[in-house]
């Protein structure tokens, strides 16, 4: 017992020893509620472009990470509260939320959005309603270009509003918004995209700088040899490659 | 690496949905992992609610004794946390509160566990406390950690529902006619006997409507878990109603959030319901020989 408290206390000395006691389990916080990127499928279980993706990352920086699912609102305070070590919920890298947290590399190109409105609806851009998901880029350029901004807590709610009337046209992700208006009789793509953010990144804790690098580093790795591609093209058809 | 395992399919005939006829359908699509989820959900919200209201009512009752505590320090605190914990939103009490509380219980853990640590707790937005610190802790299962989500999520719903509970029951111990602490102080009664025996048994009567009132209100309320994390019914049929393309599910379908939340309607109706006619059972019962204008009643109506 005591040479095991020993050993313990010696590991304890050492720094990349600390990290592994401090990731023994990485917790991936998403929100579940975005397809294609992150999904609870029919089973009950995080589904989605990024859950591949997260578990690709995680089996190539060797880490066992467990993936919980977190309401988009208060995604950031619980990450820097420390509840999980990463978000991996389709967040886009912003200069405004690289002031609290930091960003990994990017793992989607800046990925164009795209307005979804009614059939044959032509929405007023620069005065006209909008719906957005609260706390997003999306909600932000609305908010910027002087058109009425209503926002909502879900992705989903977001297209509801435009199917009550509520809002002239919601704007979200293209990546989003394609599978809805491909789907749906009632609904399509008005306008043109609208290039905003810098691509998706996971994000990591400010002090958590090693777990950032091994992100990092499987990111890259994933970007050279073409398997984010082929993960890309078959969540998100339609988007831009690297 | 699922999150926790869920039942798959009940039904064998499941395989394959688009090929059922609509009862078969709606058979496995209300028995999939997700619904499953849905119906444990209830389960939670019974489980909080039968949890938080004995322990906000315990909270209540030092609270109130408290407030009219004859030691100054105490009745401050008392009179303080009725004051301050009223005053908060619930939602701004539920949105940061928790973060709070849990990042004090680490902070008090890390500073036990790891008196050596030499960096900052706090690093710019960042809260890091040692890996021995972490509540739980980091390499724990989920359900260690959800259990322990669930469990701020009473003791927040506790302390807030325990101020409004100490009001009501400050208010009735006043209610208590005087004329009756009087009498049990002539037969020689302490006052902490007087309190045990003569006001706490008669202050009931007059607690019971603010009670109930409140426990409806903690019924409502329960909703509000989500902010805390905890998945609730609510979270579930926001999620399982949203309309669903073939794309990412076996189950498609419109937006159906109507038909969830109406059945949302029902419980909740159906719970208040329940609740209203056992208070009123009860409330039949405290009365019984109370100088009130119901005790009265009784007594005549006996008679």
């Amino acid at each position: 017992m005591k040479q095991i408290l020993l050993a313990t206390a010696a590991f304890g000395l050492s720094a990349s020893m600390a990290f592994a006691a401090a990731h023994s389990v990485v917790r991936l916080g998403t929100e579940g509620a975005y397809p294609p990127y992150n999904f609870i499928n029919d089973a009950g279980d995080v589904d989605g472009f990024e859950r591949e993706l997260g578990d690709e990352l995680c089996k190539r920086a060797e880490l066992t990470c467990e993936w919980v699912t977190n309401e988009w609102d208060s995604i950031i305070p619980n990450l820097v509260s420390g509840n999980y070590d990463a978000i991996i919920a389709g967040m886009s890298i912003t200069d405004e939320r690289d002031e609290v947290i930091d960003f990994t590399s990017n793992y989607t190109q800046p990925d164009p959005s795209s307005y979804l409105a009614l059939d044959g609806a032509e929405p007023d851009y620069a005065a006209g309603v909008f719906a957005a998901q609260a706390g997003t880029i999306q909600a932000s350029h609305i908010a910027a270009s002087g058109a009425t901004l209503v926002e909502f807590a879900t992705p989903d709610e977001t297209v509801a509003a435009v199917r009550n009337g509520e809002a002239d046209a919601v704007l979200a992700d293209k990546a989003y918004l394609l599978p809805i208006a491909e789907e749906a009789s009632d609904l399509s793509i008005v306008g043109d995209d609208v290039l905003i953010g810098g691509g998706i990144g996971m994000g990591i804790r400010e002090s958590d700088t090693e777990l950032k690098d091994k992100f990092s580093a499987a990111i890259d790795a994933m970007k050279a040899d073409g398997s984010l591609n082929a993960l890309i093209e078959k969540w998100l058809p339609g988007s831009a490659t690297f | 690496m699922p999150t926790r395992a869920r039942g798959t399919a009940i039904f064998s005939f499941c395989t394959d949905p688009s090929t059922l006829s609509d009862a078969a359908w709606l058979g496995c699509y209300l028995t999939t992992g997700k619904h499953m989820a849905l119906y444990w959900s209830f389960g939670t919200v019974l489980l909080l609610l039968a949890i938080t209201a004995p322990t906000a009512l315990a909270f209540g009752f030092g609270g109130a004794a408290a407030a009219r505590s004859r030691f100054l320090p105490l009745r401050w605190f008392g009179q303080a946390y009725i004051a301050i914990v009223r005053g908060v939103p619930d939602i701004a009490f539920f949105l940061f509160f928790v973060i709070a509380l849990d990042q004090a219980f680490e902070y008090i853990r890390h500073r036990i566990k790891c008196p050596d640590w030499d960096q900052p707790v706090r690093q710019g937005n960042d809260f890091v406390v040692c890996a021995e610190a972490k509540l739980p802790l980091g390499n724990a299962a989920q359900w260690i950690h959800e259990t322990y989500g669930f469990f701020l999520a009473v003791l927040t719903f506790s302390i807030v529902f325990g101020a409004f509970a100490a009001n009501v029951l400050y208010g009735a111990m006043r209610a208590v006619p005087h004329a009756q602490l009087e009498t049990a102080e002539a037969y020689g009664m302490t006052p902490r006997q007087t309190f045990r025996r003569v006001l706490v048994p008669q202050m009931w009567v007059y607690a019971l409507p603010g009670l109930s009132n409140l426990w409806m209100v903690l019924i409502k309320a329960t909703p509000l878990l989500f902010l805390l994390g905890v998945e609730d019914i609510v979270y579930w049929a926001r999620e399982l109603g949203g309309s669903k393309t073939p794309r990412f599910t076996d189950y498609p379908h419109g937006d159906w959030r109507m038909w969830y939340f109406f059945a949302l309607l029902v419980f909740y109706l159906c719970f208040t319901r329940v609740s209203e006619i056992v208070l009123e059972r009860l409330m039949v019962k405290l009365t019984y020989g109370q100088a009130t204008l119901g005790g009265e009643s009784q007594r005549k109506a006996a008679a």
